[in-house]
């Protein structure tokens, strides 16, 4: 037996059955972890803390107590939810050296449920961008990448989808802004789950974007990401947008038939952006899916064609939550003597960010200021508005929208698409999501000719996991798509 | 009608930021009490730190009601957060949370009466309400600057007049009349000098008569009434200076130096800081609970024009007396707590306005910080009443109260004060003095009755001052014949 193909469903299992104990499922992933280190996967190793937790565990289940939820599963967590006395950069040299004195509430309630965790994932400098290339700790390589290739793992949760797919944990915390949980997780061939805005508390998570950060998980299948959810979502009384509603069982999702089923296939997603493979890919979905009795629709998002220029207006709200990053109470600050405060603030954020880090930001300033609010920002929450409609109105015929996660498959780092920037067409049907406020997943439904993952998303209404988790369980057990980390990496 | 050279009539609007009195900070849990060691009072929120996410308190935004329903203004149901930016090393999220775009309270009036005696309404724009920032401190090393984080984050009220203030002084007395009330809702302290309530001047000229207002220039760093009243002054002096050669003002901030009563260049319209508001999306829309400015309404104590009427009705006070125990909420609480013990209402007025006051004055304290009790001066004034001291006695009697902050009775019976009304004693000691002076007696009973005030006083000295005045008189008279 390979303890690193185990699913968490799987792992809980024989751990019940003290088959396996937890120690030796962490040793087994703290192996992994040592051996896919070019993968670059994880910014802070906690190897100790994995191990405790895995004792602390294998004791609750000698004693006999009712054990946790999920006691002893080996998690990453992606480094930009604040851990306790745990190192947190958001991979940007502007925190390098930050050690939070608190916990976010999602890694708060997995550790409650007993889960060890393995490490702090790599990420894009702030979750700000979709490629993983951008911390500064180094890109994540896709796993999928062969010998001397370096192939994107995309981002910005680019070292949670990393290793959960190469086997350095069994699942990982993402969060997800404008994809950043399904994107990578599609290029990956592992389950992204980006749940409704307000279903898990973004309290202790470095923000970005406020108004569409969402915490999201990262794993191996559909049963996985549906009990992981489960021990993350809830209302949580600091945050003020976390959702005052009751949290279901989306374990009793799976293995629902979808006969009856109605499916939105969206119009304005047919174009030649989306390369034929994946195109192919969904065409595969929806007859699996079809086979299974759900009926599939054709259904508009006439705004859909703005929503990235909406996304890009809204997403300056980070400008604001970045500029608590001053180097006057924690984090890096530039070396002295400085002139002034000023020069302080230029040294400090001209070297603490990086690049493309920088740039946002300063797009971010040039959108936000007061003579384009009402011209620009004021009027891209309206068009906002529009697309949570187009939404509301596709739902009233469909039950879950189908698209493509991303319109490629992983790219290598040297495509021109990287290198001369032109990806940002790539998060059209992720980021409307997020602009709606919705819940997503993306699972791996086929493979190119080449063997890369393509990754499927389906969308739902606002707080219908159970809907969506019911249809992808659905469609991964038709597309039987094999991801165990043994295939991709050799036992 | 106030104007400067006989020319220009002036329009003044006035900013005022209440720091508001409450346990905890207007996002954060954290204590926003005044002083404290230096980022004693601070979270991880008020620091700024990853992911910490602000949390309304609802106290602050009830005390902010409160201020406004004192203003009878409009309260929004439906009011929202907004961020305004800029980078200074005492805005630890580089952002200020307040209401650029939907306040709290919408628009109210407050009346004043100005120079001339006659009552003027000026209205109120709006009160916001918003974080303060927080302290730093530039005097302790040559190289460094400290911040102290205890003042940010506590909540303020930015109250925001029209330009409805047409002289120095009725901007005085517009701070001056905000100051009561809010002291009196128990709001805000109003203490200008520890900051809690600072203030900004904005001022325009115009020519008399002309309906259109003219540049306005906006002074920053007001921070008392008499600065308020000197700001303006200044301001549209040096405006009508500018406006009589010719010449047009420059739409500018200044800041006003307390030290010469001047104002001086900050910066102008052209470098007006981009503050790129925008709706802070950690906060949800706030709105009220139904009832809830009811509930309000319904703790508001009563205000000082219905108290005032009350003390003349009730206890037959003089109409300046119950003016000035009602211009002060402190005031009218330390009366309302002394009339619980005495009823004789009217006297205790005079003593807390008339003796006390003047001791108060003398240490520089306050009626809040007073040593002699509300319960003491009601037993003082009972004991005045039913005849244990004299009036006379009774001043000396506060004073020991006062310096020693024992009990009247206490006071009276230690030393020996009270007055002698036994009248035996009384008798004996005239007797004394009318047979130690029969010249005075003969000359008394041959018709000069002015000397009856000689023979009062030699009584009293005889009986070390404590001779029940009234006593002594009666006994006095009927012994000389």
């Amino acid at each position: 037996m390979i303890l690193t193909d185990l699913t968490a469903c799987e792992a809980l299992a024989l751990l019940e059955k003290k088959e396996i104990t937890a120690t030796e499922l962490v040793s087994a992933y703290i192996a992994g972890m040592a051996k896919h280190k070019e993968l670059n996967a994880y910014i802070t190793e906690t190897a100790d803390i994995a191990i405790a937790g895995a004792k602390a565990a294998d004791e609750r289940r000698a004693k006999d107590a009712k054990p946790r939820a999920l006691d002893g599963l080996p998690i990453g967590v992606k480094d930009s939810f604040c851990t306790k006395g745990t190192l947190t950069t958001c991979a940007s040299k502007m925190l390098y050296n930050f050690i939070p004195g608190y916990e976010s509430t999602a890694t708060a309630k997995l550790f409650d449920a007993g889960v060890a965790m393995l490490g702090k994932t790599n990420m894009d400098e702030f979750a700000m961008c979709g490629t993983g290339l951008t911390s500064h700790f180094g890109a994540t390589k896709n796993p999928y990448s062969k010998a001397g290739e370096f192939l994107i793992s995309a981002g910005s949760s680019s070292g949670s989808a990393a290793a959960v797919a190469s086997g350095m944990c069994i699942a990982a915390t993402g969060t997800d802004t404008g994809g950043s949980t399904r994107e990578p997780a599609s290029f990956c061939g592992v389950v992204g789950l980006k749940p409704s805005y307000g279903r898990v508390s973004r309290y202790g998570v470095a923000a970005m974007a406020s108004s569409l950060d969402t915490v999201g998980i990262i794993t191996r299948d559909v049963a996985d990401a549906a009990l992981f959810l489960k021990h993350m979502a809830g209302r949580d009384d600091r945050d003020p947008t976390s959702a005052p509603r009751e949290v279901p069982d989306y374990m009793k999702s799976l293995n629902q038939p979808v006969k009856g089923l109605k499916i939105g296939v969206v119009k304005e997603f047919k174009n030649d952006q989306i390369d034929p493979e994946v195109a192919a890919g969904l065409e595969n979905s929806i007859a699996l899916l079809k086979a299974q009795g759900a009926e599939v629709v054709e259904i508009s998002l006439p705004h859909s064609l703005v929503a990235m220029t909406v996304y890009n207006v809204i997403f300056s709200e980070m400008y604001s939550n970045m500029s608590r990053y001053d180097g006057v109470r924690y984090g890096f600050r530039a070396e002295g003597p400085f002139a002034s405060l000023d020069d302080m603030y230029m040294k400090t954020r001209g070297q603490g960010f990086g690049k493309n880090a920088k740039r946002r930001i300063i797009l971010g300033s040039t959108v936000m200021n007061e003579k384009y609010l009402e011209p620009l920002f004021f009027k891209a929450q309206k068009v906002r508005r529009l697309i949570a409609n187009d939404f509301s109105a596709a739902f009233a015929s469909v039950d879950v929208i189908l698209t493509p996660t991303m319109p490629i498959p992983a790219p290598p780092r040297t495509s021109p698409l990287i290198v001369n920037d032109s990806y940002g067409t790539w998060f059209d049907m992720v980021a409307l999501v997020n602009l709606a406020g919705l819940p997503a997943i993306s699972l791996p439904a086929a493979k190119t000719a080449s063997g890369l993952p393509i990754g499927v998303q389906l969308i739902g209404k606002a707080f219908d996991e159970p809907t969506i988790i019911k249809a992808a369980h659905a469609l991964e057990k038709a597309a039987k798509f094999d991801n165990r980390p043994s295939t991709l990496m050799g036992a | 009608m106030y104007t400067v050279n006989n020319k220009y009539e002036v329009n003044i609007g006035l900013e005022i930021h209440c720091q508001v009195i409450s346990e905890s900070k207007l996002m954060s849990g954290s204590s926003a009490r005044y002083g404290g060691t230096p980022n004693s009072h601070v979270s991880f929120y008020d620091a700024a730190f990853p992911g910490q996410l602000p949390l309304i308190n609802k106290f602050c935004i009830e005390q902010a009601i409160k201020t406004g329903l004192g203003i009878n203004a409009t309260i929004n149901k439906t009011s929202h957060f907004d961020r305004k930016h800029y980078f200074y090393a005492d805005l630890p999220s580089g952002y200020q949370i307040t209401q650029q775009f939907a306040p709290l309270v919408g628009r109210g009036t407050v009346e004043i009466v100005n120079e001339e005696g006659v009552a003027k309404s000026i209205r109120v724009n709006r009160i916001h309400v918003e974080q303060d920032a927080a302290k730093l401190i530039h005097d302790r090393n040559p190289n460094f600057s400290y911040v102290d984080l205890n003042r940010a984050g506590k909540a303020l009220m930015e109250i925001v007049s029209e330009p409805d203030i047409s002289s120095p002084y009725e901007a005085g007395e517009y701070v001056k009349k905000i100051r009561a009330m809010v002291r009196w809702l128990g709001t805000c302290d109003g203490n200008m000098d520890e900051g809690s309530m600072r203030c900004d001047v904005s001022l325009s000229l115009r020519p008399i008569g002309s309906k259109t207002l003219g540049t306005r220039v906006e002074m920053k760093n007001v921070n008392s009434v008499k600065f308020a009243v000197q700001a303006a002054e200044f301001e549209a002096e040096r405006q009508a200076k500018i406006l009589d050669a010719g010449e047009t003002v420059a739409q500018e901030t200044r800041l006003f130096d307390p030290n010469s009563g001047k104002t001086k260049f900050m910066r102008s319209k052209e470098d007006a800081i981009d503050y790129k508001y925008f709706p802070d999306p950690d906060i949800l829309p706030l709105v009220l609970e139904d009832g809830l400015v009811d509930k309000v309404k319904a703790a508001m104590p009563e205000m000082p024009d219905a108290k005032r009427a009350r003390y003349i009705a009730e206890f037959g006070m003089s109409d300046a007396n119950a003016a000035q125990l009602t211009s002060d909420i402190a005031f009218a609480n330390y009366f309302e707590s002394a009339v619980k013990s005495c009823p004789d209402g009217k006297s205790i007025s005079n003593w807390i306005l008339g003796d006390l006051s003047a001791l108060l004055n003398e240490a520089n304290s306050s009626i809040e910080d007073s040593p002699v009790s509300p319960g003491a001066l009601a037993e003082l004034v009972n004991i005045i009443n039913d005849g244990t001291i004299s009036g006379k006695t009774a001043k000396d009697v506060l004073g020991f109260v006062y310096t020693e902050r024992k009990s009247p009775k206490d006071i009276v019976a230690a030393k020996g004060l009270a007055q002698i009304s036994d009248t035996g004693a009384i008798e004996k000691a005239i007797d004394e003095v009318i047979a130690s002076a029969p010249d005075n007696v003969a000359q008394y009973r041959s018709g000069k009755t002015a000397l009856f005030g000689w023979f009062v006083g030699q009584s009293l000295k005889a009986l070390k001052g404590q001779g029940n005045p009234a006593m002594v008189n009666e006994i006095l008279k009927s012994k000389l014949g």
